[in-house]
């Protein structure tokens, strides 16, 4: 079949790999019907997460058809029309009981990498590295889905292709970063990052009946889209001064909760940019901080910062201090989607939740490596190019 | 409260079932904790998320924790906060010298790494009833930058810190 691949640090390809088989009883295969960039494949693509081999399939948000199952699948049979959770967990571990499906204890066949480096292990992602189990991605024209019974998901009929696949990753990203910072009705909410994943927690925290809820970015198309898809408001940091504007819109308290959707490479147009820069390409820091480190200095006294934006590891001149004076709580996760996904169809299907504005281009597998560069240097107004491997 | 099962597949019945339903047995315990201090093999364990009774019914542990035999200790208990049962193996010899591990480690004939592949994988049976497997056959081409992720990989499958 044919698959996006990645050959080096930002370096893709389309070209054809082994088409893929059951594995195990519980596991599916599906046509992949859209699969659709995320920034966490920017980390991948520049090389920072040093997991990755030539020929490894990127791609973990998307949606497709059900062709094949194993002999345990009982939920799901050909033919069905399903949204694939971008994590691989397999619901019976007391971690997926507990509903923190990210932290499955096996879904990720590779733990000792993650083990070494975290502590412990996460459970598996799909085209996310030998590190998260090197599952192979979804830019693909099909896929592998283990414990499809747990991670596949019916797309209900009234709910069209384009705005159930971001049901995959962003809206449950943005969603669980909203939920489990604590957000609540009369909440002022700031959200660093106007991607995919920023705008899906900015929507979250407005259905969960936040006051107020202000994106920050420095991209206008970005930030304008923000404004007129989610009922938002919107500060550009290049143009704004963010502490000022967020004590100004907070009656002087500061965001009760911040989250953090940039991740770890971060931008400013200040000397601190240099500065991470360059110790990051040094590999001293591993990762730039530098929305996580505004996110922890506004918020208010006793409030909540969630990191949603993708870390690897190491970072430098982290604002504990804050933190601790502050008695803020601070939470990050990669998502747990099997917990979100059945409430965002029926809110999708409802029309509460509308995510399809953020594909803003659509185009075969072949063009996926144009897709891409799009993607990473935010051409031509790009915030998500969805790909169609099979119609 | 702890138990002790030999690691060997079959154990009188009787004996493991009435440690499992909440005998003890002192002497084992204070004998247990006697070596801890010592240096002695290392414990490995892992927690499943069910009950003693399901992890080793009648007495009987799972494969390929039972496929050790004689030659590994076994301890289940249950975890603290209803998190299920503690399996804790460990080699039944005495203390091994570090260069010895090492080579045995080197051609991938080192029984550490057996005790935890098997708690791995006799957990995820329990718990999941089958032991998830990488993708087959890879996209990915072996490459002089990839070798030393591949070989950490290959290990990677068999342990990690448990
Ligand atoms: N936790 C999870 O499970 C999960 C899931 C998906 C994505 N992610 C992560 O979320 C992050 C965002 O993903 P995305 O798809 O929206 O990415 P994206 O690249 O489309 O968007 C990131 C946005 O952050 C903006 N930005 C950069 N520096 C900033 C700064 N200092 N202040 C404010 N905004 C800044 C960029 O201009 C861009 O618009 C990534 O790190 C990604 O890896 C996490
Ligand atoms: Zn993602
Ligand atoms: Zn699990």
């Amino acid at each position: 079949m044919k698959a996006l691949v990645w050959e080096g640090a930002n370096e893709l390809a389309v070209r054809q790999v082994p088409d893929p088989q059951l594995r195990n009883e519980q596991d599916a295969i599906v046509r992949v019907r859209r699969t659709v960039t995320c920034g966490s494949d920017l980390h991948l693509l520049g090389g920072y997460i040093p997991f990755m081999e030539r020929g490894d399939v990127l791609g973990h948000e998307f949606l497709g058809e059900i062709v094949e199952v194993g002999p345990q699948v009982r939920n799901h049979k050909v033919g069905d029309r399903v949204v694939v959770c971008s994590f691989v967990s397999c619901g019976k571990c007391w971690y997926c009981q507990q509903q923190q499906f990210s932290l499955c204890d096996n879904g990720n066949t590779n733990p000792m990498i993650t083990e070494n480096v975290w502590g412990a292990a996460p459970g598996g992602c799909y085209g996310y590295s030998h590190a998260l189990g090197g599952f192979a991605g979804s830019h693909a024209e099909y896929i592998r889905v283990p414990y499809a019974d747990q991670g596949a998901f019916t797309v209900p009929d009234e709910v069209s292709d384009e705005r159930a696949l971001f049901a995959s990753d962003a809206a449950p990203t943005g969603w669980m970063g909203a939920d489990l910072a604590g957000v609540k009705p009369g909440d002022v909410v700031a959200v660093w990052g106007a991607g995919g994943v920023g705008q899906m927690a900015a929507r979250a925290a407005v259905l969960l009946g936040a006051d107020r809820v202000i994106v920050i970015d420095r991209l206008d198309n970005r930030l304008q889209m923000a404004q007129t898809h989610l009922g938002v408001e919107t500060l550009n940091y290049e143009q704004q001064d963010v502490s000022g504007e967020l004590l100004e819109r907070s009656g002087g308290r500061g965001p009760d909760v911040c989250i953090e959707a940039v991740g770890m490479e971060s931008h400013s147009s200040g000397p601190q940019f240099w500065y991470d820069q360059v110790k990051q390409q040094l590999r001293i820091e591993s990762d730039r901080p530098i929305a996580a480190r505004e996110a922890i200095y506004n918020c208010r006294k006793g409030g909540s910062v969630f990191i949603l934006g993708v870390f690897a590891g190491l970072v430098d001149k982290f604002p504990l201090g804050a933190v601790m004076n502050k008695g803020l709580t601070l939470r990050g996760a990669q998502q747990h989607g099997q917990r979100y996904i059945p409430m965002l169809l029926e809110r999708m299907a409802r029309g509460e939740l509308v995510p399809e504005h953020l594909a803003t281009h659509t185009m075969t597998l072949d063009e996926a490596p144009r897709g891409y560069e799009m993607f990473k240097q935010k051409l031509d107004g790009c915030v998500r190019a969805v790909f169609q491997p099979t119609s | 409260m702890r138990w002790l099962i030999g690691g060997a597949v079959v154990v009188a019945g009787g004996v493991v079932a009435r440690r499992l339903l909440g005998g003890t047995d002192q002497g084992d315990g204070h004998r247990q904790r006697g070596q801890a201090r010592r240096r002695g093999p290392q414990w490995h364990v892992a927690t499943v998320n069910r009950p003693a009774g399901d992890v080793a019914p009648g007495g009987q542990l799972p494969e390929p924790l039972a496929g050790l035999g004689d030659a590994v200790e076994v301890q289940l208990r249950p975890a603290p906060g209803d998190q299920g049962t503690e399996i804790a193996v460990r080699l039944r010899d005495g203390s091994r010298l570090p260069v010895a591990a090492a080579a045995r480690r080197a051609t991938g004939r080192d029984p550490e790494q057996a005790i935890r592949a098997a708690l791995r994988e006799s957990k995820q049976l329990i718990e999941t009833s089958e032991v998830l497997h990488p993708d087959y056959p890879p996209t990915t081409e072996p490459t002089p930058m990839n070798k030393p992720l591949r070989m950490a990989t290959q290990q990677g499958r068999r342990e990690g810190r448990l």
